[in-house]
């Protein structure tokens, strides 16, 4: 804790949504840079705010709901000051002042205050009895009064007084939303939607009193009622007021910042002091204040990139919707749907199935839209909504939604909305849609984890992460947004994957149970997840000094073969740059016919795969194609898996280098080497491109004048084209920059995450700067993969076949007969 | 009554591992775990019957490799929130030497 002395200070002022999530933004972007202290009124650590609904209802608990616990504050080493406020803010020395007069100087200082319920100025409206929708201390209370009273009445029917009214029906109470106007929600609703809604939260037993305004709050030592501007009056043991939100500037506006409706910011969230951020609630950003999380979000991540110093991000401004979170009652809305003269409008109602959609069109595009009882399509028309797209050409059949105009392509999340329940999603373990919604929807799911666990969708290769978070998002709106960013590395520890790798490094940790030890994993041998990833660290860390631990490696890694479904095991012998020769294939054909293999099938990266072979014969097939000189493909491998390569200048009329010859280098400089997760590479003649080397982690495009770089694509459930990394014009520089390349990933990739996500999280630029431009740096990567290699490079299958490597993993250990 | 088999040494078995015993009524699977307790279990998975024998052993636990099922070693229950149960058979060591009492079939070759 030396260095504390010489970090800058950085005062956070509100333990809220917005703050937290700015500090978790800066810790992932700059770990190291600030001391950081947070000071929160509220006596508890950061918790879902979004989330009080549901624990009003009954549906969730306090504890479900935190977000980050105290000792997450501790883990990263904050200071948090809960329950104390700031009463003021001295810029002229830099310091804030706390209730009990406390000074504490900062050098940056985040104001993250939120906002206050507004609480309308009626006589009576300071009764005991008497109180707004915002904190846990609110729901206690509102809890508290549900067992003891009958009567509540909430005054407010938009969002926040739905929620709070059908929380408080569901605890008990008798229940009476009073509204100023005719019309529920009237900000995201239209008339004839929010009709709907008050039908069918009538058929739940909620009452309703609109138009109608609230004169007075009736009551002596507690409220006993509520009289309207009509003179008519409604018993009431609990009045829930809420009927909006005003930002909660004060504090900054006294220190004499500007101020309009919320704290003024600009686009790097910075206010008229420069030394002084604001994000959240409390801030007024071009003209707009928002009171939904996901625009606090993206200001979040802004104004953290700010301060990590990192000043290339700005704020735009953010487009919003909302779904309302009353179980059993679908609504969405989004944009502005006001009517105007320039604006068309498209419209279905459907009476008999209770469904209602409205879309508002303006100069070709979607500028609004509401959608009650059939949601689906919600977030396919917010896609179009914020990407400004033309909708003309599908307008007659816009309000069918996506799945009626075969629009699944425009991005992912259109085409899960517009899936059928019966759709798989999880290719892997065949989950289909509808089981993943009615497990999220049942078992109330809210996070990735979780919907592994219960359904096992993604659980496997992972690559339908990305269908199943947009499966989640859609189906619990806003809700989703709110999962906390630093992911730890699985749940038998809170420390995320970065920190593990640092740790190791800096305390020198050598085995498993040691860093398990050190870092007070919660489980006592770890799980499927952290081992491997355990157990790949440190290989990574340490070459030639970790001892592989086999029972921490996955099967196909422990056996070097893959795993089918049946318990069969696949060979796939490796084919240098995908070239072979008669003997070998001759060799292959013995074998398949030896072992009675079922199946022979060429792969698409250009092996040949023995499939259906059985574990005990494993170390013969293998030592009959070692006989034939073939090694382990290591197509099982969380490392280099193949070279595929096009005929190149040898052959081909196009061919301007030797692609088929630099593929066959690079496979037998980097065979047998461990990455986080797998990596294919490709090596192409010319820029027709024949072995498709552009979607590959790494693929290299000859040209005439040298080789182009592109790395960090991928085909599998994700198509994602390479990025161009550099050119170069010999094959050594070729060589010496790809293993680079992979050297940095396998220092800074996590566990599983392919390359092209390594460098999304990294950043292109960073990998550039390091692995081209510094030159120094890559010939140092070069020489450690070079290094680790030594330790590598040994054929697995000869080990296992001649050498009696694991022997006891082929044999059964015993057979035993009937009597 | 239960008829005790000799099936091997501990020390074949691998800790946080598994070795598989034939048996005509198919596979069982026997653990060992870190602390060098034994446990049998049929080597098929309640989920589609993936061999169990080759999964991840963590605990007094086993990770299936075909999809992640959690199998409680000791029960053969899966761990919530997958359901299903997977049969036991009992299992000791006594001076060095695993012991398997095969329910339904018996005696040795
Ligand atoms: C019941 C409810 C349901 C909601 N549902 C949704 C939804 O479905 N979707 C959605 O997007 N949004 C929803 N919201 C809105 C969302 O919760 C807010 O937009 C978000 O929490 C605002 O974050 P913030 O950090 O700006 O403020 P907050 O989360 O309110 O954090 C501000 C914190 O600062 C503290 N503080 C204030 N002044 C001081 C001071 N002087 N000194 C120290 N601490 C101080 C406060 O006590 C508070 O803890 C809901 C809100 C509520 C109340
Ligand atoms: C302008 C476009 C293209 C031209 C002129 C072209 C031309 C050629 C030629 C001449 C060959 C012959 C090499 C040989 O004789 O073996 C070849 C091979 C091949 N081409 Fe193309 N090609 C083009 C685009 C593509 C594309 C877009 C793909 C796939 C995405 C592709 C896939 C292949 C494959 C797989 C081979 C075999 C490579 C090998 O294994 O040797 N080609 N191409
Ligand atoms: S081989 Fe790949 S694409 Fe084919 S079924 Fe298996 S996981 Fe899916
Ligand atoms: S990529 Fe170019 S060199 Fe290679 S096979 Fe295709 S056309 Fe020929
Ligand atoms: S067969 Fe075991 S998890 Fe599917």
């Amino acid at each position: 804790m030396l260095d504390k002395v010489t970090k800058q200070k950085l005062v956070v002022i509100g333990n809220g949504m917005a703050g937290i999530r700015t500090v978790e933004a800066l810790l992932e972007r700059a770990p190291d840079l600030y001391d950081i202290t947070v000071f929160g009124s509220e006596p508890y650590g950061n918790y879902n705010r979004i989330l009080l609904s549901p624990v009003l209802a009954g549906e969730k608990t306090v504890d479900d709901i935190m977000l980050n616990t105290v000792d997450w504050y501790e883990d990263n080493n904050i200071t948090l000051r809960k329950g104390e406020t700031i009463t003021m803010i001295d810029r002229r020395t830099c310091e804030v002042v706390t209730e009990a007069g406390e000074r504490v100087p900062y050098d940056r200082l985040l104001i993250a205050t939120g906002s206050n319920p507004i609480m309308l100025p009626l006589p009576g409206k300071d009764l005991p009895g008497v109180i707004g929708f915002r904190d846990i201390y609110d729901v206690d209370r509102m809890i508290k009064a549900s067992t003891d009273y009958r009567n509540a009445v909430v005054i407010g029917g938009g969002l926040l007084g739905l929620e709070a009214a059908n929380g408080l029906m569901k605890r008990g109470m008798n229940v009476t939303v009073v509204h100023l106007l005719d019309t529920l929600m009237e900000r995201q609703l239209d008339p004839v939607a929010g009709g709907l809604l008050r039908k069918s939260l009538e058929e739940r037993g909620m009452v309703f009193k609109m138009p109608a305004q609230t004169q007075a709050i009736l009551g002596e030592d507690r409220v006993t009622g509520v009289r309207f501007g009509d003179g008519t009056e409604l018993p009431a043991d609990l009045v829930v007021m809420a009927v909006g939100i005003r930002p909660n500037f004060e504090l900054a506006k006294k220190a004499g910042l500007y101020c309009e409706r919320g704290i003024v910011v600009s686009d790097t969230m910075q206010t008229y002091d420069g030394r002084i951020y604001a994000v959240g609630e409390c801030v007024q950003h071009r003209r707009q204040t928002y009171g939904l999380v996901a625009p606090l979000f993206d200001q979040a991540k802004v104004c953290a990139n700010h301060l990590a110093m990192k000043g290339f991000a700005t704020y735009d401004g953010s487009v919003t919707s909302t779904k309302l979170k009353v179980t059993g009652i679908d609504l969405f809305s989004a944009g502005d749907f006001a009517p105007g003269p320039d604006k068309e409008e498209i419209v279905l109602q459907d009476a008999n199935r209770g469904v209602y959609k409205r879309i508002i069109l303006k100069d070709k595009k979607i500028v609004g839209a509401v959608l009650y009882g059939d949601t689906i399509d919600g977030p396919w028309y917010f896609q179009h909504l914020r990407d400004g797209t033309d909708v003309s050409h599908m307008r007659e059949r816009l309000v069918f939604g996506a799945a009626n105009l075969g629009d699944g392509g425009v991005s992912g999340q259109s085409s899960v909305a517009a899936m059928s329940d019966e759709t798989e999603i999880c290719g892997c373990n065949g989950v289909c849609k509808g089981a993943i919604v009615k497990a999220i929807s049942e078992k109330k799911l809210f996070t990735l984890d979780d919907v592994r666990a219960h359904t096992k969708a993604s659980s496997s290769c992972g690559s339908c992460t990305g269908l199943v978070e947009q499966v989640l998002a859609f189906t619990l709106g806003g809700d989703y947004s709110a999962a906390p960013k630093v992911k730890p590395l699985c749940k038998c520890t809170d420390h995320s994957h970065d920190d593990v790798r640092r740790v190791i490094v800096e305390q020198q940790l050598k085995t498993i149970p040691a860093v398990m030890r050190f870092m007070e994993w919660k489980t006592l041998n770890g799980c499927h997840s952290c081992r491997p990833a355990l157990n790949y660290y440190l290989l990574a860390t340490w070459p030639g000094e970790y001892r592989d631990d086999q029972q921490s490696r996955f099967i196909n890694e422990r056996v070097h073969a893959n795993i089918q479904k049946d318990g069969t095991y696949s060979v796939v012998p490796r084919m240098w740059g995908g070239v072979t020769t008669p003997s070998e294939l001759r060799a292959i054909a013995d074998v398949a016919e030896k072992f009675n293999i079922p199946t022979v099938k060429v792969t698409g990266g250009q092996r040949i795969d023995l499939l259906g072979v059985k574990k005990e014969d494993l170390p013969a097939v293998w030592a009959d194609l070692n006989d034939a000189g073939m090694v382990s493909g290591h197509a099982y491998a969380k490392g280099l898996r193949t070279v595929k390569t096009c005929v190149g200048s040898e052959w081909c009329r196009f061919g301007t280098q030797d692609s088929t010859g630099l593929g066959v280098k690079l496979e037998k400089f980097m065979w047998g080497s461990w990455t986080p997760a797998k990596v294919k590479l490709g090596v192409s003649g010319c820029p027709r491109n024949c072995a498709e080397a552009t979607c590959k982690d790494v693929g290299v495009v000859c040209v005439d004048s040298g080789y182009e770089i592109h790395f960090a694509g991928a085909a599998g459930l994700h198509i994602k084209g390479t990025e161009f990394l550099t050119k170069v014009e010999t094959e050594d520089e070729c060589l010496e920059v790809i293993v680079a390349l992979t050297q940095l990933y396998r220092e800074e990739g996590w566990y599983l995450e392919r390359m092209y996500k390594w460098c999304d999280r990294v950043g292109l630029e960073q990998i550039r700067k390091r692995v081209v431009d510094d030159v120094a740096n890559r010939k140092a990567l070069f020489a450690r993969f070079g290094y680790s290699q030594q330790f590598a490079q040994t054929d697995p299958w000869a080990e296992r076949a001649s050498r009696g490597v694991d022997r006891n993993e082929f044999a059964p250990l015993a057979e035993l007969e009937l009597a | 009554m239960t008829q005790w088999i000799e099936i091997g040494a501990l020390t074949d078995i691998p800790r946080l591992g598994s070795r598989v015993v034939r048996t005509p009524g198919g596979n069982i699977a026997v653990f060992r775990t870190e602390s060098d307790e034994v446990f049998a279990l049929d080597d098929r998975c309640p989920h589609k019957g993936g061999p169990l024998s080759q999964g991840i052993v963590h605990n007094k636990r086993v990770t299936c490799p075909l999809h992640n099922f959690v199998i409680e070693l000791a029960s053969g229950q899966a761990v919530a929130p997958d359901e299903g149960c997977t049969h036991t058979h009992p299992a000791k060591v006594e001076n060095g030497v695993v012991w398997l009492s095969v329910r339904q079939a018996a005696a040795v070759s």
